[in-house]
C-alpha cells in the first residue's frame, strides 16, 4: 500500500472530507483507509460527534448578550418619529 | 442553536412587525443572532467594548433602514452585511486595517499529538500506536451537561480566528462561504481554522470522557 494514508495523515485531512474539499484521488485514499482503520472511524465519529456537541451548544454561554441595552436601542428607535 | 425562521415570508412578516414596533419579534432576533453578531464583530476590531458596540449600532442602522430590505436576500443576510461594513469602518479608524486574511496562519503543525502515531522506523509508521477510546452514547457523552460545559469552555480557548469560524460554523451553522466573507477568509483558510478549532475541542472532550472513565470505572 505505497500509495495508501496512514492514520497520522488521514486525522489531518478529516475538516476537508467533511467539507468535500478533497481532490477526487485523495478522497479515495481516504475512504479506502476509512474502510479498512477501525482507530481512524472511530477518531472521525468522535469529530462528528464534536460538530454535534458544538451544535448543542447555547450561544449566549459563549458569547452573552446585552439583551436589556439592545431592547433599549429598539425602544430609543420605536418612541422616535413615524413608521416606517 | 434553534433555527431562526428562515424563508422570504418569515422575513417579510418580521420586518412588518419590526416597522409595528413588536419588541418581541425585536426580542427574538437578538436571541438567536447578537452572539454571533459580536463574534463577527470581534475579528474585525480591537476590543470587546468596540465590538459591543459594534453590533448596537447594526440595530440602530437595521432598524432604521427597514424600508430598504427588499428581500433580495434573507434577513440574515442582510443584517450581517450591515454588520460587517459597520465593523470594518470602525476596525479601520482603530486603525486596525490589516485583514484577518492578510496575516499569515500562526497555527501550524498537527493537530493530534505525533506521539500518538508509530515511528518512521516502524513495521507501520504513521499508524495509531493505540485507537482512540471509545466515547459513550451521546446521551451519556456528548449530549450531556458536563461534555457541554467542556465544549464551551475548549472554544473560549481557542485562538480568536479559531473561535470565531468554530462558533459561526459549528455553533451557529453558518455556511463555509458566509463565514469566508463575513470574516475576510480565504476557503482554504477558513478550513484550515476549522479544522484546528475542532481538533481541539475534539481533543478537550477525549480529555473529558477519559477522565469520566476512570472516575467511573466500573469492572
Amino acid at each position: 500500500m505505497t500509495d495508501g494514508l496512514t492514520c497520522a495523515e488521514l486525522v489531518e485531512l478529516v475538516t476537508d472530507y467533511l467539507e468535500d474539499a478533497l481532490d477526487p484521488a485523495t478522497r479515495q485514499r481516504f475512504v479506502e483507509h476509512l474502510a479498512l482503520c477501525r482507530g481512524c472511524e472511530d477518531y472521525l465519529d468522535q469529530v462528528r460527534a464534536t460538530i454535534t456537541a458544538a451544535g448543542r451548544v447555547t450561544p449566549a454561554d459563549l458569547d452573552p448578550v446585552p439583551r436589556d441595552r439592545l431592547l433599549g436601542v429598539f425602544r430609543d428607535w420605536a418612541g422616535d418619529g413615524p413608521k416606517v | 442553536m434553534d433555527a431562526a425562521p428562515s424563508g422570504l415570508a418569515a422575513d417579510t412578516a418580521t420586518v412588518t412587525a419590526l416597522a409595528a414596533r413588536d419588541e418581541a419579534a425585536f426580542a427574538r432576533l437578538v436571541d438567536h443572532w447578537a452572539s454571533a453578531m459580536f463574534r463577527v464583530a470581534r475579528c474585525h476590531v480591537s476590543t470587546d467594548a468596540s465590538a459591543e458596540e459594534v453590533v448596537q449600532d447594526t440595530w440602530l442602522a437595521v432598524l432604521r433602514g427597514l424600508d430598504r430590505f427588499e428581500g433580495r436576500s434573507s434577513l440574515r443576510t442582510w443584517v450581517f452585511r450591515i454588520l460587517v461594513n459597520t465593523a470594518k469602518t470602525r476596525g479601520v479608524r482603530e486603525r486596525r486595517t490589516v485583514p484577518m486574511s492578510a496575516l499569515a496562519p500562526a497555527e501550524d503543525g498537527p493537530t493530534v499529538d505525533p506521539d500518538r502515531f508509530r515511528a518512521a522506523d516502524d513495521a507501520y509508521p504513521g499508524g495509531w500506536k493505540a485507537f482512540p477510546a471509545p466515547w459513550p452514547s451521546p446521551d451519556q457523552g456528548v449530549l450531556g451537561r458536563d461534555a457541554r460545559t467542556a465544549v464551551v469552555d475548549a472554544i473560549r480557548e481557542l485562538p480568536d480566528r479559531q473561535r470565531a469560524v468554530v462558533t459561526l460554523r459549528d455553533v451557529h451553522g453558518f455556511g463555509a462561504d458566509e463565514v469566508c466573507t463575513m470574516l475576510d477568509l480565504s476557503p482554504g483558510n477558513q478550513r484550515v481554522l476549522l479544522h484546528r478549532g475542532r481538533a481541539a475541542v475534539r481533543a478537550r472532550l477525549e480529555r473529558h470522557f477519559g477522565a469520566t472513565a476512570r472516575w467511573g470505572a466500573t469492572p
